[in-house]
């Protein structure tokens, strides 16, 4: 039989409509797309998506139910795995993972494996369906997890499966971590985000929001008077990093993390109706090109911006965001300044931002990430005229729980040092997430939570 | 749910709470502050905690109607409940026993103040307080802050009560006769401005506590960003007190008006919704 290379395009919303409104841009596969994209699957013996996924899930028997049309099997495939497949599928990096590892990859066409879990997972969530949770009978082992991001949830999720008593302590007024406030609602709908969250509570898992880490409880007060027998600490990369060039605080100067908070978490674009406000740009420039930095920049235009920058110093190629955002960003009109660097905000005397004023680079040799490195041209400094600034630069470890815990070791960018285990320097507390790797991916979070349940489990019963 | 089990007005546009918060209440200290939300439409506002009765489980908060938010809030009543109330917050006030302190508060600052001056005095410290507010009505709780304080001025900027003009009159003639040696200011930004420019003149370490825009309050955003001694720093985190000799005042002044275009559209829905 010849190989199929032909992957099946998952159909997106029409950009100059799209770039107004919050409304998923994705719209998922229909029946006939998924039967055909799951119909292409190898079903290789020895599969290569699952050692590229951080979760490990049985791919080949996801989608080989696909094929069967089980499609409610083939969900509980995933969650046997994943505590949020819808998520992962709209928001996993999948071609570095799954379907980078998938062995049609090299020619181009790799199983569409986000696409196909996503729709396995929306199906299951739109039939209304009651999902059957199994759990272990109890252990009487109670375990507290800091933090109720992807992380969290995931190892919360685990632990109560395995029969242990587990309680997340969340700072914000709601579960999800950067799901919630991070990730817009156009990429990854709240409604879905919630409703996959929900099966936490289902589990018996308790539920302690607006109770920062830290600060009510601190690690050892959890462990010895509240009785827990063990903590996962996953409070995430909590503080923003600015660039420390002036102008900085001018007042339409934002962090990615501020801005994005105050339009997905307290749903600033629905402004007056909710009270949380946010500055308007007229001509917003995104420093940096993650996809957080591709979030930032979709929100701007959907808000009313009329040109949209990202701002990024090297060239196309070193983009670190995801191929497909930063293709839907460019659909949907951002324009990239590449191999430009700010190096002042300009302002007026009233504190508000009137451009930017930066110097153009060139790539030279390569670096040590094996990237050509950008060199600034002499010389070369030009003003952008630009209202409104956002820094999507990466986040440092949060500081406030790391206050608080005693004893624990730190790297010295201020990280939980954590072994591949997630053990720390202290018996019991165990890590892991952006809190020990530094901001990463929402997929990589979800996986240290899950290996560390493992690793947890294990210490509980030996003890 | 967080019950206001108390509501109390100081004047026509100051209000009590005492919100059942134990949690908070158990751990909090004097400097430190909350972050609440009313509902599920609510912004997250910073209040510096006025009070605490770990015993009750109480938070106490005085706020004042300014924009949209304080606004709803003192509109709601004895036994409602706010959605969302976080902390402590912050880090605590650096309270030793100095020798003599001066707290000068002014406005809605006598409310945070006050746990401050009271631990300054079971420190050990002489507590001098000066208190400025525009007029006789407008002053609040100057009978509790008097009862820790060993010497106490009010001051009015129309002389209907204590001394007539600014707080830095008072403050000035207090510097000039007394070896103060640690100064708290708490109040509106210009207020503390002024009052440490007035002790750097008399090298009088001044703490102040500053109370800028928040959404988080946990260090997430950055949105309280402040300059100090030149460099960037985070009222949530790292303050919400600060070397007031060492502040970008100026800047802080202006980080204020980010929404000034905003508050006016919010100002209209709260005359629409009645409060």
């Amino acid at each position: 039989m010849a190989l199929n290379l032909n992957r099946v395009d998952m159909p997106n919303r029409d950009p100059n409509a799209r770039n107004k409104d919050f409304i998923e841009v994705a719209e998922g596969y229909d029946v006939a797309m998924a039967e055909e994209e799951a119909s292409r699957c190898l079903n290789c013996k020895k599969p290569l998506c699952r050692s590229g996924c951080p979760v490990n899930i049985d791919i080949p028997r996801f989608i080989n139910q696909v094929t069967k049309k089980d499609y409610d099997a083939a969900y509980y495939t995933l969650k046997e795995f994943s505590l949020l497949p819808a998520v992962c599928g709209r928001v996993c990096p999948q071609e570095h993972q799954c379907e980078g590892a998938c062995i049609l990859n090299p020619k181009k066409g790799a199983i569409g494996i986000g696409r196909l879990e996503r729709y396995v997972a929306d199906k299951f969530r739109e039939s209304g369906k009651e999902e059957a949770l199994k759990k272990e009978a109890p252990t009487g082992k109670k375990v507290a997890v800091l933090g109720g991001g992807p992380a969290g949830l995931s190892c919360a999720y685990d632990l109560a499966k395995l029969g242990h008593e587990v309680t997340i302590f969340e700072a914000l007024h709601t579960l999800g971590g950067v799901l919630m406030y991070g990730i817009p609602e156009f990429r990854l709908p709240k409604n879905i985000v919630e409703k996959e969250i929900e099966n936490i509570e289902k589990l018996g898992v308790k539920i302690e929001i607006n109770s920062v880490a830290g600060r009510v409880n601190t690690v050892e007060k959890l462990m010895k008077e509240d009785g827990f027998d063990a903590v996962f600490i996953a409070t995430g990369a909590g503080l923003p990093y600015f660039l420390n060039i002036p102008g900085e605080n001018l007042n339409e100067v934002y962090s990615a993390n501020e801005y994005l908070t105050r339009i997905n978490l307290m749903k600033a674009y629905k402004f007056p109706e909710y009270d949380t406000p946010v500055f308007v740009g007229d001509k917003v420039a995104v420093i940096g090109a993650g996809n957080v930095a591709m979030d930032a920049a979709r929100v701007s235009k959907r808000l009313g911006a009329k040109e949209v920058y990202i701002v990024y110093r090297r060239s196309k190629d070193e983009v670190p965001a995801r191929l497909e955002e930063l293709e839907h960003a460019e659909e949907e009109g951002i324009k990239l300044q590449l191999l430009t660097s700010p190096i002042e905000v300009l302002g007026d005397d009233n504190g508000h931002v009137t451009g930017l004023r930066c110097v153009s680079y060139e790539l030279g040799e390569p670096d040590e990430s094996g990237r050509r490195k950008p060199v600034e041209i002499p010389n070369s400094e030009f003003d952008m005229p630009i209202d409104m600034v956002v820094m999507a630069i990466g986040q440092g470890p949060n500081p406030l729980l790391l206050e608080t815990a005693k004893g624990l070791d730190l790297n010295k960018r201020g990280n939980i040092i954590a072994d591949d285990y997630g053990k720390t320097s202290i018996d019991g507390v165990f890590a892991g997430g952006d809190i020990v790797t530094g901001a990463a991916t929402v997929i990589l979070a979800m996986g240290a939570g899950k290996n560390t349940a493992a690793s947890i489990h294990e210490y509980l019963m030996s003890k | 749910m967080y019950k206001i089990v108390k509501k109390e007005m100081l004047n026509p546009s100051v209000v009590l709470m005492d919100v059942y918060a134990p949690d908070i209440a158990r751990v909090c200290k004097a400097g430190q502050f909350i972050v609440l939300r009313i509902d599920e439409v609510g912004e997250r506002i910073p209040l510096t905690i006025a009070d605490f009765f770990p015993e009750e489980g109480l938070v106490r908060i005085v706020t004042q109607a300014v924009g949209y938010t304080s606004r709803k809030l003192m509109n709601m009543s004895q036994g409602d409940s706010f959605l969302d109330f976080i902390g402590p917050l912050g880090q605590e006030s650096e309270i030793e026993n100095y020798g003599t302190v001066l707290c000068v508060c002014g406005g809605l600052g006598i409310a945070p103040m006050f746990p401050i001056a009271r631990a300054l005095k079971k420190a050990g410290n002489k507590v001098i307080t000066v208190v400025g507010a525009r007029n006789k009505e407008l002053l609040i709780w100057e009978d509790i802050l008097k009862e820790v304080s060993d010497e106490f001025y009010i001051t009015t900027d129309d002389g209907s009560c204590g001394t007539k003009g600014l707080c830095t009159i008072v403050t000035k003639e207090i510097l000039d006769r007394e070896k103060i040696d640690h100064a708290w200011a708490i109040g509106p930004v210009i207020m503390m401005k002024f009052t440490a420019l007035l002790t750097k003149e008399y090298n009088v370490p001044t703490t102040v506590s500053m109370n800028p825009i928040m959404v988080d309050g946990t260090g997430m955003c950055g949105a309280c960003r402040l300059e100090v001694d030149g460099k960037t720093k985070f009222a949530c985190v790292d303050g919400p007190e600060f070397d007031g000799h060492k502040v970008n005042w100026d800047l802080s002044m202006k980080r204020m008006n980010i929404y000034k275009a905003k508050e006016a559209i919010s100002l209209e829905k709260a005359i629409k919704g009645g409060f």
